[in-house]
């Protein structure tokens, strides 16, 4: 539409900037805006169109995740440790959206640190999801999945470290892929658990996705994990058919937990595959279970390491009062990190002491191993697994937030993909009690392309994509 | 196994957070909820297994021996916190960081 001239990227950028403010107030979906910078992105963007320059983003407005460091932007991830923080320089995310023009529409809202499956977590307060003020949107990507829902961007960035993407996504009914471990740089991402720590694209379509991967995607020397890949056209299968597609259902995404009303809807959307000619296979993945304990050794493990750096001393939040240095971080860092955030920091501590390292981390990496091995015995019989992205559809605010346990539950069906370091996605595929429920997708290594293709495919006969919760048109 | 209050501060003074009686033992409650849902691990026998530390299984890769960052302290020391105990300045002299005195 860009390209045809029908509507300038200012224009564009205006109209979305219009309706955030008169939705984020209530949504609290962006914790900064600027308006000036993101106008000068959208001329620019105007004068590469006039130029015959453009690509495919060129010009859009695109909302960042507030763990992404964008130069002379506020970088807080959703902390009171970095409130004050202004990034002075680009994460390879940003930078790689700059570089086709795209426009930085604002940073949005996210639990502390990414540690939340609610957006509750956040030093900026929580976000309402839009299909019901009264409840979540999800999280850590909370503020970034209420806006592509409430229509205050036109697509947006989100992390996915143990479910960041794929379960706001399913609650708040829109596409959200996290890719293969590895496949997007974390370079400038503010480290939460770096073996798990994805990136991905948050938008109302699969072709949307593709699109964002395209420029999102990509070998970059600056982080040591990223893979040096040849460069792919994530759009290049979207318009294949699915006849003959081996769909694996593991028994255990189906078992006890599962909301009976999510539970109908997948069940729905799975046989609109088998319409679409794909072949339904029984599979199991017999570890899925350990997948959560494993991961709250792991992940906090890491992120106690990752967190240390956040002492006080050269940027971040620093006591107002205090005698000596070891008073001065730990004043520093009670004072800066939030309760959840506390928490992770000392179930980290305590897996990594002196006498519990073999009985916990040694232990978790050893069942990593098993969990990654169940997706290598069940690829063998089937291209992609199915099965619901999130156990029941959005919570109300509050409902969580006191039982850790039942919170970290939230996210049974999307972790043990990031401890195998599988690439999922989460498709809206209907609703439950008026409540957007999403349907995962997982491939193997490497599979996007087929993901996104398998997505798509699926949008072309249904309309769940393109529904809009009521009140923001 | 069982948490105690005293491991709640040993660890929390590993971790450099100060933390108040009263919030020490509210954190037990809830660490210890998720330390139970930890030992589930524990039934598995894992005999043999190698470790998963990485997706990928792969070993890091080398760069060149050359430098590749310039020097942006004017840059980064604008991040500095305030430097606390009645001064509202930045915690930095002289293109360094202030901190408490560490040596005698």
């Amino acid at each position: 539409m860009l390209q045809t001239k029908k509507i300038s990227s200012v224009e564009l950028t205006q109209t979305f900037l219009g309706r955030i403010a008169q939705h984020n107030p209530n949504i609290n979906a962006y914790i900064a805006l600027d308006e000036a910078k993101s106008l000068a992105q959208a001329k620019a963007a105007d004068a590469l169109i006039a130029a015959g320059k453009a690509e495919p983003l060129t010009g859009i407005p695109i909302a960042q995740k507030d763990i992404f460091c964008a130069k002379d932007w506020p970088t807080t991830c959703g902390s009171k440790m970095l409130a004050n923080f202004v990034a002075p320089y680009d994460a390879h995310v940003i930078t790689q959206f700059d570089a086709v023009g795209a426009v930085n529409l604002g940073k949005t809202n996210m639990d502390e640190f990414a540690m939340g499956s609610s957006n509750e977590t956040s030093y900026f307060g929580g976000v309402k999801n839009p299909w019901d003020t009264e409840r979540v949107p999800g999280g850590s990507s909370g503020g970034s999945a209420a806006a592509v829902a409430a229509r205050l961007c036109a697509a947006a960035t989100g992390t996915d470290t143990g479910g960041s993407i794929r379960q706001p996504a399913s609650l708040c009914g829109f596409t959200g892929l996290k890719p293969t471990y590895g496949v997007v740089s974390r370079y400038g991402m503010i480290a939460f658990a770096s073996s798990l720590d994805q990136a991905g694209p948050m938008a109302k379509s699969a072709e949307d996705c593709a699109l964002m991967m395209n420029v999102m995607a990509g070998f970059d020397e600056r982080d040591s994990t990223s893979l040096n890949r040849e460069k792919e056209d994530y759009t290049r299968d979207l318009a294949k058919p699915l006849q003959g597609l081996r769909v694996g259902l593991p028994k255990e995404f189906f078992a006890e937990g599962l909301d009976a009303g999510v539970g109908k809807v997948i069940d729905e959307a799975i046989a609109a595959y088998k319409k679409l000619g794909a072949e339904i296979v029984e599979i199991s993945l017999p570890n899925t279970g350990l997948s959560i304990p494993v991961y709250y050794v792991l992940a906090p493990a890491e992120a106690s390491s990752n967190l240390s750096r956040y002492d006080g001393v050269r940027y971040g939040h620093r006591t107002a009062e205090y005698s000596d240095l070891m008073d001065m971080y730990c004043k520093s860092r009670a004072e800066g990190f939030g309760a959840e955030v506390k928490r992770r920091i000392l179930i980290g501590t305590y897996v990594l002491s002196a006498g519990y390292y073999d009985a916990y981390y040694l232990k978790a990496q050893q069942i990593r191993r098993l969990i990654a091995e169940d997706f290598v015995e069940a690829f063998k019989q089937c291209d992609v697994i199915m099965g619901p992205a999130a156990p029941s559809t959005a919570f109300k605010a509050g409902e969580k937030v006191d039982d850790p346990v039942a919170m970290y539950l939230q996210d049974i069906y999307t972790i043990s993909t990031n401890l195998a370091g599988l690439p999922g996605m989460s498709v809206p595929a209907g609703f439950s009690n008026g409540l957007p429920v999403g349907l995962q997708i997982i491939g193997n290594y490497f599979d996007e392309a087929r993901m996104l293709n398998v997505a798509h495919q699926y949008q072309q006969v249904t309309d769940w994509h393109l529904q809009m919760p009521q009140g923001i048109e | 196994m069982a948490l105690s209050i005293e491991d709640i501060k040993k660890v929390a003074h590993l971790a450099r957070l100060e933390i108040s009686d009263a919030d020490a033992s509210a954190t037990l409650a809830k660490l210890s909820g998720i330390l139970g849902l930890i030992e589930q691990m524990q039934a598995v026998d894992t005999t043999g297994i190698v470790p998963m530390s990485h997706s990928q299984d792969l070993s890091q890769r080398l760069r060149d021996d050359i430098v590749t960052k310039t020097n942006q302290r004017e840059a980064f020391q604008k991040n500095a916190p305030m430097l606390g105990n009645g001064s509202a300045e930045l915690a930095v002299a002289e293109g360094l960081y202030l901190v408490p005195k560490v040596i005698e």
